[in-house]
């Protein structure tokens, strides 16, 4: 059953990447037990623009937990309360009535804050053009069945191409590393045969970008697992691992 | 590619097998000390002559250690000084999500526990291996007191207390350090790695109250 809440909403809040930013509280009266905490903040920037304020800026998409796009740090954690969810699929009822939610952004020296709750993740797309993709001829679609690959294989690989690159796993890191997100890049493509041809180039050219747009390194807090929406696991930090030292013997 | 003992991952290689090269000889190490304990001091004082008595081999072993001990300083600190560079403006509110998390008191001070028993083993070298010489007849060959030197600097409360103080630092530090070791190196098991996470915990627990006995039985006994 729904229930009516009132919510109090501390929210990071910077105009822009250069000015400093500070933490705001707002209060939202009557609101269902049902909505999700983004529903929350549209709530509130409904208020906000009704009296002429700026509203927060949010990152959102699909709000189903699917594209990557939202997350920011939910009273102290990447994405909010319930594990294996995006900060999109968090739900009020899992707040209590009268509660302070602080929101605050991603933060990481390669993910610049742009405003309020929204950051620059271009860094892992830049990892990503650096090795995270394999050659194919383009045209028609290749028959599906014409590389046969095994079962559990395909599993693991799919498990980690889970992951929706939303970076959670870097913001909830003490080192601030990309490790999970690289790693579940990796392991993907080196599973499938597709992945072959680029195998070792790939490992090396997706680390060193890692390292050149200044994540952290990997200390195995293990932080990035609890976080992560796909439940993607520290597994694929240490393929990235086997995966390099593999790199290092083979060319 | 000539980045590459520079790269994230490389750096960890190197700290680990430097730390696990450490972990071994801190337990090889706890094992000579037990020798401590038999009641007869020339158990002691023969062991340790024994060692002596390889001469440059021993001297080779001791700079391999030494070795270990600067790689490992050095990647950790290279690692710490990444971290630290990572994320320029911190959280104001942060906390662990639980679950699979392995972030605990242990994860977080690697760095401090770390420094701590730097110090400590810069003590400890000083005190022991280039401490005063004492010497000794056993069975007809005169050889170095080194249990002298161990009674007397162990019959100073200052010392026993600095040195059971350091050894929870120790089993802080390898608490995370031996599972983590492990994993840096690409070892991760879904069956195997829950095993040697709690295992880890029971291996630091047990070599820190090895080396918390020791002085303590020889303050109170020796
Ligand atoms: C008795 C001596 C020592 C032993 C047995 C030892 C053992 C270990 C082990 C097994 C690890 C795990 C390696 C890994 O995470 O891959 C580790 C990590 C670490 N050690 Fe030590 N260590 C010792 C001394 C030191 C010293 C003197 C420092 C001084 C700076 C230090 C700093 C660190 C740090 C910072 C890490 C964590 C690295 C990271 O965050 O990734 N350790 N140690
Ligand atoms: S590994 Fe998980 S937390 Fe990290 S980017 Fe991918 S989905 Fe997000
Ligand atoms: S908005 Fe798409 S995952 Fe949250």
């Amino acid at each position: 059953m729904a229930k009516k809440m009132t919510l109090h909403l501390r929210i990071w809040r910077q105009p822009n990447p250069h000015t400093p930013g500070k933490f705001v509280t707002y209060t939202i009266r009557d609101v269902s037990s049902d909505m999700s905490l983004l529903d929350l903040l549209d709530v509130l920037n409904e208020e906000l623009i009704k009296k002429g304020e700026q509203p927060v800026e949010f990152d959102n998409d699909c709000r189903e937990g699917i594209c990557g796009m939202c997350g920011f740090l939910v009273n102290g954690v990447a994405h909010g309360p319930k594990r294996g969810r995006t900060a999109c699929q968090q739900y009020l009822r899992d707040f209590k009535d009268g509660e302070t939610i602080t929101l605050e952004p991603f933060r990481a020296k390669a993910f610049p804050v742009i405003k309020d709750l929204v950051v620059d993740r271009s860094a892992l797309d830049r990892i990503m053009a650096a090795g995270g993709y394999i050659s194919v001829n383009t045209g028609s679609a290749p028959d599906a069945n014409s590389i046969p690959i095994p079962k559990d294989i395909a599993e693991q690989a799919f498990d980690a191409a889970a992951c929706i690159g939303c970076g959670a796993c870097v913001a909830a890191c003490p080192n601030a590393s990309a490790s999970l997100f690289v790693g579940a890049k990796i392991a993907h493509l080196a599973l499938l045969p597709q992945g072959q041809p680029e195998r070792i180039r790939r490992v090396l050219r997706m680390v060193e970008q890692m390292d050149k747009e200044g994540f952290g390194d990997c200390s195995n807090h293990g932080e990035c697992e609890a976080v992560c929406p796909k439940n993607i696991s520290i597994k694929h930090i240490a393929i990235m691992r086997r995966e390099y030292l593999r790199a290092l013997f083979c060319s | 590619m000539a980045a590459w003992p520079r790269s994230s991952v490389a750096k960890k290689f190197l700290n680990a097998i430097a730390g696990i090269g450490l972990f071994l000889f801190v337990v090889v190490h706890l094992l000579e000390n037990l020798l401590l304990l038999t009641g007869n001091p020339d158990d002691y004082n023969r062991w340790a002559h024994f060692l002596e008595s390889f001469g440059v081999g021993l001297r080779i072993v001791e700079i391999g250690l030494a070795a270990f001990f600067i790689a490992h300083i050095w990647s950790s600190l290279l690692v710490y000084w990444d971290k630290v560079k990572a994320r320029p403006q911190g959280y104001r509110v942060y906390r662990t999500a639980g679950g699979t998390s392995r972030q605990t008191l242990s994860s977080r001070t690697m760095i401090y526990t770390g420094l701590v028993l730097l110090a400590f083993v810069i003590w400890h070298v000083i005190t022991f291996r280039f401490g005063p010489y004492y010497p000794i007849m056993v069975d007809g060959v005169e050889m170095r007191d080194l249990h002298r030197l161990v009674v007397e600097v162990f019959n100073e409360p200052i010392n026993v207390v600095l040195y059971v103080g350091v050894m929870v630092f120790l089993g802080l530090h390898l608490r995370h350090g031996f599972w983590s070791a492990l994993q840096s190196l690409g070892a991760y098991h879904p069956r195997w790695t829950p095993l040697w996470y709690s295992g880890g915990v029971l291996i630091a627990g047990a070599l820190a109250v090895g080396f918390v006995v020791i002085p303590l039985w020889v303050y109170l006994y020796l």
